[in-house]
């Protein structure tokens, strides 16, 4: 197995690894950098539990490996939050709408969100939806998901406050 | 919408009923739940398993060679190795099972994916690289894989006469029962052939097994309860409880599947003990869909009769399920039958029930696990109605049970005394409007469109405790700290349920204080006592119970301590707010954490004898069984040209008593509707000839996205429960009347066509295209032949009456024998004493549980009758007649409405 070097950013902190040719960026960001809100449903690209943010797009991590993150500004679930604990927008959504039970599906969907949500994005309530497609929730039956997808389509989200 | 809840001496600030924010949902948001990959020890080494290529046969050899000289790989284990610390399988109600399990297959392999060799390496991609090279080798026999196969096929299991795994009931319909059918206007049968489903929790199985010293054994585990897997794998270990400590902070759902370890989890632990590092496996999902185990493959048949008005005159019930190879704990599914009718005025009833061995995947609980009685019963009912030429609202108008027909007893003996499914109903049409919905129907059919209404009602018996050994009651331990702050240890578990955001609910609403000030603390068996955790829906129910009263008891000394301190009547003491107040006298308000500080920190100002300290703990043991009912209507359109499947509406309308917190019970009942439309429409798990299981992946086993889930309406149509706090069960019920629901408004979509005669599920667009094309719709009825043309001997094959005359009746009746009678729960084993006096028996039946006597029997020749009365798990009368047969003994118990179980057994050495 041949080893990389790679430079890279994950929640805003710079970073040098050495990463094995095979090793997804799943396996990589739980087992090495630590990020084990990243979670794996299926790795094999279908629930979408592992979607983190790499270079302002959802991505599913476990399809895609580490060594090609080099020189990419990747975001987990863990890097939503402000600094300050403060849950940003998505993370707020989710909550006020009851969007979470056993929380197993919850970053990835919370990082599909967060692409979508963000300025450039402009995605609308339907869009927010099709996008959930690509994401599979065992508990809620998506009637929670469903309400924040409404509620940061139409910018009804609260502070944040509070938690 | 919530019932009145009596509160004494709580100010205004009510937590119960209210939709707050969730416990859980902080750490969960942020990505720092705790589930079990995400835990790593120190030296922790991985698991990956070699596993059965075939799914039944001789293995020949396990080379382990390659494997073994892979860098980082530590061990290869095979069932020979881990045979030196045995362990017990044990089913969900800690029986023994009548055929071998062991964790790895030894000797011949049952099913494709059975574990063969266990790999340990320093990482999972090691241990997985390794285990590809574990060669096994085997001499493939011919695999029996369906119920139909099972029936005629050679035993699977070695030492076995059949592939019987467990079986209840009776053959013959009684005569009283045929007349009944026969003098029926209208005598209709409908029959469902169930899909095998994957619960598919989005975490998948896995633990960590850490041998600390050699007393203490640390689980991590993915599992419903930490209790329960604690106790369980206690007694398969036989090591005391105090040694084995399970933690299992957040899961990923289970549904059913997570109920206990099983193959792999006790192959872990095991070789966990053996090596003294701790060893972690997680499952994959190929592993998952393939591999861990199954549920819902069955097939039933109902036959019932109706009056020229649509009244109910009797019915009969034949029910099979597959089994797989290693089911946790065989099982016929007595539930099926139980509740089939208990929502309905039923005159009589009687069934057969069988489970069966199978090459395939073991069979595990998935929510609702009795589901099939609603899906069969309400389907019938729409059947009928089509044919009686009455709606769907008014035959189950005809026949359920209301509120005014209560108390009363079902078909089953089951006692009804606040059940409201027709309630449910009226509450629920109250936001309908049928006649309006006819006329759109008719209009959409002028134009090519085919819209669909669905109605179902049943009830659910939730909150179960003290008839079945896990189902015990709940534990409440609630302090306030000398902070004034609120913990509490609850023995209830979440997979997603919610359960420290409910708990903390009771607890704020009968202590008196802020719902953000209380903490619940729970997931790990060392906190709290012992509890099922989320199996029967039982938790609102029952640790709902324990919360409030614990709470009330805690809330009591609070007012003891203050009205000490302030020189008050305990009676003028009122907390809120987190505040103590007297009535009357505003000045002398108090926070509680003055109080608390006190109670804990001075000794000497507290009335005299009073333990010192704010803390207080109660066990709730509920009623046997709490009943929650529905009645669920869904909307659909059928695209006539693809088959395909719209939802356009579902409207819930539950009871489930005191609603806790809406957003919860909410959420409970979306999730097993969306898994209600998985069985319906998409999701499967089909095996081929060879026993392959061939949905390997999310792209091959369907499971419902968000586009082919509707929003859920609700109508929350709540009586309180005679619980304390009023509550009913709510964790099961969309898995459950979902189907039935769904179906019926397919059904009424495809009427114009023609029936759905044999119910195949999942119904693709397919099958749905061969009703609107009216061909046989389900494809199997050549293949697996219906139910009732082929019959199986169940009872042993009676003894010829010269064989009992010859040399066989010298031994006799008289004295010990060892007997095992296939109950509901597994097979008992008992001692058995008879005494005989001419034609007179009297004697014992013994097993752990104690000794009972009996009198009164008869003997004629070697044939035994005798009765025994048995008050769990409810109070029936045991009707036994055996035979007698030189050393061996066998036959029937009639165990009142479950129908007759059998009885086998031999001499007492």
């Amino acid at each position: 197995m041949s080893e990389h070097a790679i430079a890279w950013t994950v929640n805003a902190h710079p970073r040098r690894d050495r990463v094995e040719a095979r090793t997804s960026l799943a396996d990589h960001l739980r087992l090495e950098v630590g990020c084990t809100g990243v979670h794996l449903g299926c790795e094999h690209g279908v629930c979408g539990a592992c979607t983190v943010i790499v270079d302002g797009r959802a991505v599913r991590s476990c399809l895609m490996l580490a060594v090609q993150a080099d020189g990419a500004c990747v975001t987990t679930v863990e890097g939503l939050a402000a600094p300050d604990g403060t849950l940003h927008t998505v993370q707020q959504a989710m909550r006020e709408a009851h969007g979470v039970q056993c929380g197993f599906c919850t970053p990835g969907v919370l990082m599909t969100f967060a692409a979508l949500s963000s300025d450039a994005a402009k995605a609308d309530e339907q869009a927010m939806i099709a996008a959930m497609s690509g994401h599979i929730c065992r508990c809620t039956g998506y009637q929670g998901i469903r309400r924040a997808a409404k509620a940061l389509a139409d910018k009804a989200v609260g502070s944040g406050q509070g938690t | 919408m919530n019932a009145e809840i009596s509160g004494h001496g709580l100010g205004a600030s009510r937590w119960i009923g209210k939709r707050v924010p969730r416990k859980e949902d902080p750490r969960l948001l942020t990505g720092r739940g705790q589930f079990v990959d995400d835990v790593v020890l120190p030296g922790m080494l991985h698991v990956a398993f070699a596993r059965s290529p075939v799914a039944c046969g001789r293995i020949i050899s396990i080379d382990r060679e390659a494997a073994q000289q892979m860098p980082g790989v530590h061990a290869v284990l095979t069932a020979a190795d881990i045979a030196a610390r045995p362990i017990r399988m044990l089913s969900f109600f800690f029986t023994e099972a009548e055929i071998a399990i062991a964790p790895l297959a030894d000797g011949h392999v049952s099913y494709l994916g059975e574990p063969v060799a266990l790999v340990v390496a320093e990482s999972r991609a090691m241990a997985e690289d390794a285990a590809a090279l574990v060669e096994i080798a085997c001499e493939e026999g011919q695999p029996i894989v369906s119920i139909a196969q099972a029936r005629t096929g050679a035993p699977i299991h070695p030492g076995m006469d059949s592939n019987i795994a467990a079986e209840i009931g009776d053959e013959e319909i009684d005569e009283e029962l045929e007349q009944r059918l026969a003098a029926s206007a209208l005598r209709i049968r409908q029959k469902v052939v169930h899909q095998r489903i994957s619960q598919a929790p989005m975490e998948t199985r896995g633990v960590i097994a850490s041998r600390d010293g050699p007393e203490e054994l640390t689980l991590w585990i993915t599992c419903q309860s930490p209790h329960l897997v604690a106790r369980w794998v206690s007694l398969a270990l036989d090591l005391p409880d105090s040694a084995i400590r399970v933690i299992a902070k957040d899961v990923g759902g289970a549904f059913g599947l997570k109920n206990h370890p099983w193959k792999e989890e006790c192959a872990v632990i095991v070789a966990a003990l053996l090596l003294g590092k701790p060893l972690k496996w997680i499952e994959d999902r190929y592993e998952a869909l393939t591999a861990s185990n199954q549920a819902r493959e069955a097939e039933m048949t109902l036959e019932a009769g109706f009056d020229a008005e649509g009244r109910l005159t009797g019915s009969h019930g034949i029910y099979d399920c597959n089994n797989g190879a290693f089911p946790q704990g065989a099982d016929s599914n007595i539930a099926v039958h139980m509740f089939v009718w208990a929502a309905y005025r039923q005159p009589a009833y009687a069934f057969v029930s069988r489970g069966w061995y199978t090459n395939t995947n073991g069979l595990a609980a998935y929510r609702g696990p009795w589901a099939m009685e609603s899906l069969v019963r309400e389907t019938l009912l729409d059947k009928a109605g089509r044919r009686l030429g009455i709606d769907p609202v008014e035959i189950r108008r005809r026949n359920l049970v209301y509120l005014a027909d209560q108390p009363a007893t079902s078909s089953m003996g089951i006692p009804l005394e606040d059940i409201t499914p027709g309630e449910c109903l009226e509450k629920l049409l109250q936001h309908f409007d049928m006649a309006q919905f006819r006329r759109e129907q008719a209009k959409a059919r002028s134009e090519g469109r085919y819209l669909g209404v669905g109605i179902a009602a049943y009830v659910e018996p939730t909150g179960s405790a003290g008839s079945m050994a896990p189902m015990t009651g709940e534990l409440a331990q609630v302090r306030i700290e000398p902070t004034g702050k609120v913990t509490a240890t609850m023995s209830t578990h979440s997979q997603g349920h919610g359960t420290a955001t409910t708990m903390a609910q009771c607890i704020a609403d009968r202590l008196g204080v802020r719902y953000e000030d209380v903490t619940v603390f729970e997931g790990d068996s060392s906190r709290g006592g012992f509890g099922p955790g989320a199996a029967g829906s039982r938790q609102g129910v029952i640790a709902g119970g324990a919360a409030i009263r614990c709470s009330e008891l805690l809330a009591d000394k609070v007012r003891t301590v203050a009205a000490h301190l302030l020189n008050a009547s305990p009676d003028s003491v009122v907390l809120s707010d987190g505040m103590v107040h007297v009535e009357g006298a505003p000045e002398m308000t108090r926070p509680l954490s003055e109080i608390a500080a006190i109670a804990y920190g001075e000794p000497d100002r507290l009335p005299p004898d009073l333990e010192t300290g704010l803390e207080m703990q109660f066990r709730y043991q509920p009623p046997p069984m709490t009943f929650t009912s529905a009645a669920h209507l869904a909307i659909v359109e059928v695209d006539a040209e693809t088959g395909f499947v719209t939802i356009l509406r579902w409207i819930s309308s539950e009871d489930c008593g005191t609603v806790i917190n809406p957003a919860v019970v909410e959420g409970q009942i979306s999730g097993g509707l969306a898994q209600a439309i998985g069985m319906v429409l998409l999701e499967d798990m089909p095996y081929d000839a060879h026993g392959n299981p061939l949905a390997a992946t999310f792209k091959d086993y369907l499971l419902p996205g968000i586009g082919d889930v509707p929003v859920f309406e609700f109508v929350h149509a709540n009586t309180p429960s005679r619980t304390i706090g009023g509550m009913r069960g709510v964790g099961e019920g969309g898995a459950i009347i979902g189907p039935p629901t769904l179906v019926n408004a397919i059904a009424d979509a495809l009427s114009p066509f023609g029936e759905i005669e044999e119910l195949v599920l999942p119904l693709t667009p397919a099958r749905i295209l061969d009703v609107i094309e009216q061909r046989d719709v389900s494809g199997t009825s050549k293949a697996n032949s219906p139910v009732a043309e082929t019959p199986v001997t169940l009872s042993p094959e009676p003894v010829p009456a010269e064989d009992v005359v010859q040399g066989v009746s010298a031994a006799g009746p008289a004295g010990d024998w060892d007997m095992v009678l296939k109950t509901p729960m597994g097979p008992q084993a008992m001692q058995a004493h008879f005494d005989v006096e001419g034609s007179a028996l009297r004697g014992y039946l013994a097993a752990p549980e104690g000794r009972q006597e009996f009198r009164g029997g008869i003997v004629e020749g070697n044939r035994l009758r005798f009765d025994l009365k048995v008050e769990k798990p409810m109070k029936i009368t045991l009707k036994y007649d055996l035979e007698v047969s030189g050393d061996a003994i066998a036959g029937k118990c009639k165990m009142g409405m479950f129908g007759s179980a059998k009885v086998t057994g031999k001499r007492a050495p």
